[in-house]
């Protein structure tokens, strides 16, 4: 994982959870593009993007590995006016991360807390399904968030190891992890769900099943299927 | 196009480049099959699924799923190509083509928008649908088409990105004006055009 925090003259601002394209360019011609989540809450300074490095990508390992200070590459957005969150939604915020899932989650959050400053936000609950502890991001910042806010409540679900003493969930997310942690449907919360696509169907299959309607709950899914 | 800012110290892996004039502009080749879907997936009974052809014609076409199962079927090889980046050579697909379901329909518009199960829509011109371009498909390689890869049937539009290719597709209105659909009204290129890279509005 890398968190790039850029420089964009004239970016024109964003909503959390919107992504970019970043376009690189080898000295050949030879070019590849991939999108990836803002991290940054909108009006911040700068924009962030927090990329996982994949073994066998073909940008991310540039991005966590080879790009340093002051290089400079091409990106193109804001992209995707679905799934977004504005302040002014007062529903319960429901956000469902597996993995880096959580970055566009973060954004939400981050922009949530800054205009909690000034104004009423509606309650939110994060449950992020990782690995392992390590594998967590914002880790620190996430409990500092929930620590400050009564209204912002973060659950753990580590799916295959968990550090001794541990008191979070310890299996993938399922329904009853679901009726535990998200309101139930008569509380009409707004649903985001982001992860690998497996993950993203069980949830999504479940929430449904749970009375949650579609429209409620908005989904993106990165990586594999799986299957051809 | 202006001279792109070169990436100090990037090669890439070139692997995922695909045989020259196959692969449009910024794709990658895929062996996978992702499912990129905006919300939870649909699921549709066949007892309650029909496909209607309706909106600007002298009348509304409808077929239920026995209807439709027993139309003239083709099978399809084509490559398609997803906004996300990653295209797919060789895809296999069997179903109806859209010149069959619009055989004696006489449109008097010239759009169309596809409808779906879950409130999915896109928008294309009904030129895009036709001339064996377009197929409305329940099979892919050789099987049922699963839920997440918009079974029972889908549109199958592969000159455009995929997104037009409508999952869960449970009609097509014919229109007078070219309406956006769900993407297209979320900053996705009008028409998209893979090989002019129309991803978003304003390419």
């Amino acid at each position: 994982m890398n968190t790039l925090v850029l420089d964009v003259p004239g970016w024109p601002g964003h909503h959390a959870g919107q992504h970019v394209d970043v376009r690189l360019t080898a000295e050949d011609g030879y070019q590849a593009q991939r999108s990836y989540s803002i991290a940054s809450a909108p009006a911040t300074a700068h924009l962030e993007l927090t990329v996982e490095r994949l073994d066998d990508g073909e940008v991310s390992p540039y991005l966590t590995d080879v790009v340093r200070e002051s290089d400079v590459f091409e990106l193109r957005g804001p992209i995707g006016g679905y799934f977004v969150w504005l302040p002014h939604l007062r529903r319960p915020l429901a956000l469902i991360a597996g993995g880096s899932g959580v970055v566009p989650l973060m954004a939400m959050l981050r922009h949530r807390a800054a205009v909690r400053v000034a104004a009423e936000v509606a309650p939110a609950r994060l449950l992020y399904s990782a690995r392992s502890a390590d594998e967590r991001i914002y880790n620190a910042e996430l409990e500092r968030l929930a620590s400050e806010d009564e209204d912002l409540r973060v659950a753990y679900a580590l799916t295959r190891t968990q550090p001794s003493g541990w008191t979070g969930y310890r299996r993938r997310i399922d329904r009853a992890m679901l009726q535990d942690v998200i309101w139930p449907a008569d509380a009409a919360p707004l649903i985001y769900v982001c992860g690998p696509t497996a993950m993203v169907e069980v949830v999504a299959t479940e929430l449904v099943e749970l009375g949650h309607p579609a429209p409620a709950i908005r989904t993106e899914r990165f990586g594999p299927s799986g299957k051809p | 196009m202006s001279d792109p800012i070169i990436s100090r110290g990037f090669f890439g892996r070139r692997r995922d480049a695909g045989p020259p004039g196959r692969v449009p502009p910024g794709q990658y080749v895929t062996h996978d099959f992702p499912v990129l879907s905006a919300g939870p997936t649909p699921r549709s009974p066949q007892e309650h699924w029909s496909f209607e052809v309706r909106g600007a014609v002298a009348s509304t076409r409808r077929w239920t799923w026995a209807e439709f199962r027993a139309l003239p079927r083709v099978e399809v090889t084509v490559d398609i190509h997803c906004v996300t980046k990653w295209s797919k050579l060789d895809t296999r697909w069997a179903g109806v083509s859209v010149d069959t379901l619009l055989s004696d329909v006489a449109p008097a518009g010239e759009y169309v928008v596809a409808f779906c199960d879950g409130g999915y829509t896109t928008n294309l011109p009904l030129s895009d649908l036709t001339g064996g371009k377009a197929w409305v498909v329940d099979t892919y390689a050789g099987e049922p088409l699963e839920a997440q890869h918009g079974g029972p049937a889908r549109l199958l539009v592969p000159h455009l990105y995929f997104w037009k290719s409508a999952k869960w597709v449970r009609g097509l209105e014919i229109t007078m004006s070219d309406d956006p659909g769900f993407w297209e009204a979320a900053g996705y290129h009008g028409r998209g055009d893979p090989w002019r890279e129309q991803r978003y509005r304003g390419d």
